[in-house]
């Protein structure tokens, strides 16, 4: 299939993600407009991955090829990662207000 | 790398510590002991070029001596962090053993970004940077700022790093070579291959994010003002400079060939980076926000080193690492021990404690350039670096405008320690100690002297 068509894929998963970050004012939901972003992240990498790997060019050095894959599993850890971290200050926020609208960030201003 | 891998480890000895240790006051001296063993290790690995350990690294990290130099300075800077403030982290909650081992954690991530040869390892360090700060952040668990600033950063850090993830993504597929190192990225001919050029621009967004480049810069203010004052401290000085680090590592690495192409964004982030950060901190009633307009200030001035792309700035980008750290941090240690955090809090501090007194304004001259300190220098090694680039000649006129407008907000400050009457209890009671007040004299010492001799700081890159 045409690599076209992943980076459309992609990149309306990634503007989802973007426009659900700044749209929304929950922030479990904000939280999981990030991970639609990495994901469409993912998708891509492994897209390009393949792509080069037929490409002609790489066949020399046919290592660098699967890179983009090994970075996808990285991506996951940190996800995971982030998200252990991101859990735990949504659940202290929620325990403090009894919310988790992002609405309430704004007494910092002032 | 011994100070990746002995960061690491003195990590997990601090996790340990705060399970066996019931004692509040030990884990400062057992992290004290920890850093200075990295510290020296790692200065041992600048000036011998051996590690303790050997391991294939698949060239994925470079141990240059300019990187190296910097992780020194960062570290030396976070061994003065932690003899000031110190005890100030155990105020902060009940697990001090914790605190410290995120901090050994960071830097850890710090050691990676400086050094990295793979966008693999700068997107791995800058996550490492970033994790243990979301929760030294909301380390205060029962004040709302801080879960609020907790919450804050986690969201915009992790929104900036899924946009740096789709960046590196697009450089991936646009190099032919299928390659992450830097140092292999094919620009092409003539102008970038849009795939490239699509990456740079996320890259260069998501690193405006991290270093609270304007105008990414919205979420600095309320994060610094919320976090525990020890770990704004922190934030605001070591890691910041760790942030441009590998902003000017990956621009002069990756991009450096294609300069000409996206030179002219440096320079509307930087002017932009300049008003924003100089305007607003004037408008500031409280000290610590004042800091947090002021650091995106300087950022202003950091930018200027990737802009230029010389000798001077990598040189200009060591100086304002120790420079602007030492100040900072100096400044941060001071106001943790204020009552009052406004303007007004600092009435008449020279009568009361005059060794304070002195110590913030000799940190305040140098956070404002004036010749004799560090600050100077290292605003000067800036200023020459974007003038040896040779375009754009204006920005120079504006960064020293710029400067000129911050001395109003430093200068309200000393003016307020030196020239009006103290009204109410200034200092909080019982919190100054003899060891506080010698540190305090160090730094501002050191300050002096980096301001008359700035070789100390840059002599090491050439090693």
């Amino acid at each position: 299939m045409d690599i076209k068509a992943y980076i459309i894929l992609s990149l309306v998963l990634f503007t989802i993600g973007i426009i659900g970050v700044l749209v929304r004012r929950n922030a479990i939901i904000i939280f999981m407009c990030v991970e639609l972003m990495l994901n469409a992240v993912n998708l891509l990498l492994v897209a390009f991955s393949k792509m080069h790997a037929l490409s002609s060019a790489v066949k020399a050095s046919p290592g660098y090829a699967s890179d983009a894959q090994i970075f996808v599993f990285f991506i996951m850890v940190v996800a995971a990662a982030e998200v252990s971290v991101g859990l735990a200050i949504i659940v202290m926020m929620y325990r403090n207000v009894h919310t988790v609208d992002v609405n309430f960030l704004n007494r910092l201003k002032n | 790398m011994n100070a990746l891998i002995l960061s690491a480890i003195w990590g997990l000895v601090m996790m340990f510590c705060g399970v066996f240790v019931k004692s509040k006051s030990i884990p400062k001296y057992i992290a004290v002991l920890g850093l200075s063993i990295v510290l020296i290790s790692s200065m041992i690995e600048l000036l011998t070029k051996k590690s303790f350990f050997h391991f294939g690294y698949n060239n994925m990290l470079n141990t240059e001596g300019f990187n190296l130099s910097f992780i020194v300075i960062i570290l030396f800077c976070t061994l003065i962090y932690f003899l000031l403030t110190g005890s100030e982290i155990e105020k902060v909650g009940a697990h001090v053993g914790e605190y410290f081992a995120l901090i050994f954690f960071v830097l850890c991530g710090i050691s990676i970004v400086a050094t990295f040869n793979t966008l693999l390892m700068l997107f791995i360090g800058i996550e490492i940077i970033s994790i243990p700060l979301y929760i030294l952040t909301g380390s205060d668990k029962r004040n709302l700022k801080s879960n609020e600033a907790a919450l804050k950063y986690f969201l915009m850090g992790a929104f900036s790093t899924g946009i740096m993830l789709m960046g590196i993504a697009f450089i991936y597929g646009g190099n032919p070579n299928a390659s992450f190192y830097i140092d292999k990225i094919e620009m092409g001919i003539g102008h970038m291959p849009v795939l490239i050029a699509v990456g740079l621009l996320f890259v260069l967004v998501s690193m405006s994010f991290k270093v609270s480049a304007a105008p990414f810069h919205f979420w600095t203010p309320d994060v610094y003002d919320g976090a525990p004052t020890v770990f704004t401290s922190f934030m605001s000085s070591v890691v910041k400079v760790a942030g441009f680090f590998a902003f000017l590592r990956l621009f002069e690495h990756a991009f450096g060939i294609v300069q000409d192409q996206w030179q002219v964004l440096i320079v509307f982030i930087t002017v932009a980076t300049l008003l924003i950060g100089n305007v607003t901190a004037v408008f500031q009633q409280s000290v610590k926000r004042m800091l947090a307009y002021s650091s995106i200030a300087q950022a202003g001035f950091m930018l200027l080193a990737i802009f230029a792309l010389n000798d001077k700035a990598k040189e200009g980008i060591l100086l304002y690492a120790a420079a602007y750290s030492l100040a900072s941090i100096g400044l941060f240690g001071v106001l943790t021990k204020m009552e009052d955090y406004t303007i007004d809090g600092f009435n008449g501090l020279a009568k009361e404690q005059p060794v304070l007194g002195l110590a913030a304004t000799i940190f305040l001259l140098s956070l404002t350039g004036i010749p004799l300190t560090a600050g100077f220098q290292s605003k000067f090694f800036m200023l020459m670096a974007a003038i040896q680039n040779g375009h754009h000649f204006w920005i120079v006129i504006v960064a020293v405008l710029f400067a000129a407008i911050s001395a109003y907000y430093y200068f309200r400050v000393i003016q307020a320690i030196y020239f009006k009457e103290a009204t109410k209890t200034i200092i909080l009671p019982h919190s100054i100690n003899i060891p506080f007040k010698i540190m305090l004299i160090v730094i501002a010492a050191l300050i002096l002297i980096i301001g008359v001799y700035p070789e100390l700081v840059i002599g090491w890159m050439y090693r």
